[in-house]
């Protein structure tokens, strides 16, 4: 498991991050430690763009050869752009879970990001689902 | 976690790295790193398994033969050669499977069974209620004091002479599907993996010393993940999601297994003849993006099935499952597939799916 992680993003209890954008957009992907969990990714599904999602609605699936997983929206908002390299790439996601971001949405109301988790808040919820 | 059975070598997969998993009550590696990495290395060079969780079951007695001939769908009169192996399944009454295993002749007064670890119990009680009725002489005795590890791929059987080389003389010999009483090591040219290799049956003191040996060697440890897909690929049923109780084997892609042709009867013969299979086993290649995996629906020109295996293959690169379907889907027809809101396209091919380190399908 990765000793730190980077304080710049906020997480959810599902296990994903999220990194806000300077264009007021939050960009989405899944912690070290759920890729940990899953293993080898091999495919990747990404809600269309311009799907209004609401807090914590399905919306992506990882899939690793072991699962599949569903990915939930952190936020109500709107997806304002996919990664369409994990298609081809799913494997970044276990290289470089902090950089494979799997889609971009516009947050209806940016205060609710700010309120996510952030890094120590999430680490300890990590260590309570460990035992 | 306490809760859980452990096999000899469960220290040692914890000190290789090994993430483990509750399988089926036992405390078992799932992967030691990458499991796609894990099965390439097995297709291309060699790997070693921890199987001790599957039960070793020796029957001892006059008659033994004859007891097994009525016990098991496939027929040991097969086995001529001491150290011949068969795969068999045992069935209830009404033809559902209680177990598939592979039974090894011993000599006339000895044959040796290798079970699930799942089944192990159920099994067990159920030879001995058989064998109470029918073959009162017999001795049944199981050995879970035994581990086994399956070494295998290409350069598997040269890994295992170099490790134990005092083995060699007595195993190089081997066919495949039979095995060698080497003393201590009761080596069989069989595996899950559809690549060359040995499975070893050793005291579970020995175990840990003869894998560290091997790793030594530079055979890499592989984990459980890898083992489902590489017995996907080579198209072998796994006890449990291929079939189960309530399945008979001609319905699990088992016929081949299963010795209708002669006068012998045994248990489940009478059912297996009354009720000819409605459904069939049949391969299928995912011609979508996505994933297949048990339980997904299948919808064909001919009724719905269902996926009872499914995963990606690492050496075809595409998702590849298992299916129950009617009788009358054929090969190369297109099916769809149930994935959570879509339907997508797949093929019926013929499996197995890839053996020996190739893909055996012209896509």
């Amino acid at each position: 498991m990765s000793a730190t992680l980077p304080v710049n993003l906020k997480y959810t209890a599902s296990h994903e991050w999220i990194r806000s954008e300077s264009d007021g957009t939050i960009s989405i992907g899944i912690t070290e430690h759920a890729q940990e969990l899953l293993g080898d990714m091999v495919f990747v599904e990404t809600p269309a763009v311009g799907r209004k999602l609401k807090a914590n609605e399905e919306c992506a699936v990882v899939e690793s050869v072991k699962a599949a997983s569903d990915v939930y929206a952190p936020v109500s908002g709107v997806v304002t752009a996919v990664n369409g390299d994990l298609d081809s790439t799913p494997e970044a996601i276990n290289t470089d879970p902090y950089a494979a971001w799997m889609y971009r949405m516009k947050p209806d109301n940016p205060a609710d990001v700010a309120a996510l988790m952030d890094a120590s808040a999430y680490q300890a919820h990590v260590d309570s689902e460990a035992h | 976690m306490s809760s859980l059975k452990q096999t000899p070598l469960n220290a040692a997969h914890r000190a290789m790295g090994a993430k483990m998993v509750d399988f089926g009550g036992w405390d078992m590696p799932v992967n030691y790193g990458s499991q796609i990495d894990e099965h390439h290395q097995v297709r291309n060079d060699c790997g070693m398994f921890d199987v001790s969780h599957m039960r070793v079951v020796d029957i001892k007695g006059n008659g033994v033969r004859s007891f097994l001939r009525y016990l098991l769908a496939n027929n040991v009169e097969k086995l001529a050669l001491p150290g011949k192996a068969l795969y068999s399944c045992m069935l209830l009454d009404n033809g559902g499977v209680i177990d598939d295993l592979i039974v090894y002749f011993m000599n006339d007064d000895w044959f040796r069974i290798v079970v699930n670890a799942g089944t192990a119990e159920k099994d067990i009680a159920w030879m001995r209620r058989q064998a109470s009725k029918h073959a009162p002489q017999l001795s049944i005795n199981d050995h879970p004091e035994l581990a086994m590890i399956a070494v295998q791929g290409p350069n598997a059987r040269a890994k295992v002479w170099q490790v134990l080389p005092d083995t060699q003389s007595k195993t190089e010999g081997l066919q495949i599907f039979q095995a060698a009483d080497c003393g201590e090591y009761f080596i069989a040219r069989t595996g899950y993996t559809g690549e060359e290799g040995f499975e070893i049956v050793l005291p579970g003191t020995h175990a840990e010393a003869l894998w560290r040996a091997l790793n030594k060697a530079g055979v890499a440890p592989i984990g459980l993940g890898a083992r489902d897909t590489l017995r996907l690929e080579a198209g072998m049923n796994l006890y449990g999601q291929d079939m189960d109780e309530t399945i008979n084997p001609l319905e699990a892609g088992l016929a081949w297994t299963v010795d209708l042709k002669s006068e012998r009867d045994f248990i489940g013969k009478a059912a297996l003849l009354a009720h000819p299979p409605a459904r069939k086993l049949v391969g299928l290649v995912l011609q979508d993006k996505g994933v297949l995996r048990g339980h997904q629906q299948v919808h064909t020109a001919h009724g719905a099935g269902e996926i009872t295996s499914g995963s990606f293959s690492p050496t075809l690169e595409k998702s590849i499952a298992l299916a129950r379907v009617p009788k009358d889907v054929q090969v190369g027809d297109t099916v769809q597939v149930a994935i959570r809101d879509k339907m997508l396209a797949a093929k019926v091919v013929k499996y197995p799916f890839a053996r020996n380190g190739k893909s055996l399908l012209s896509l």
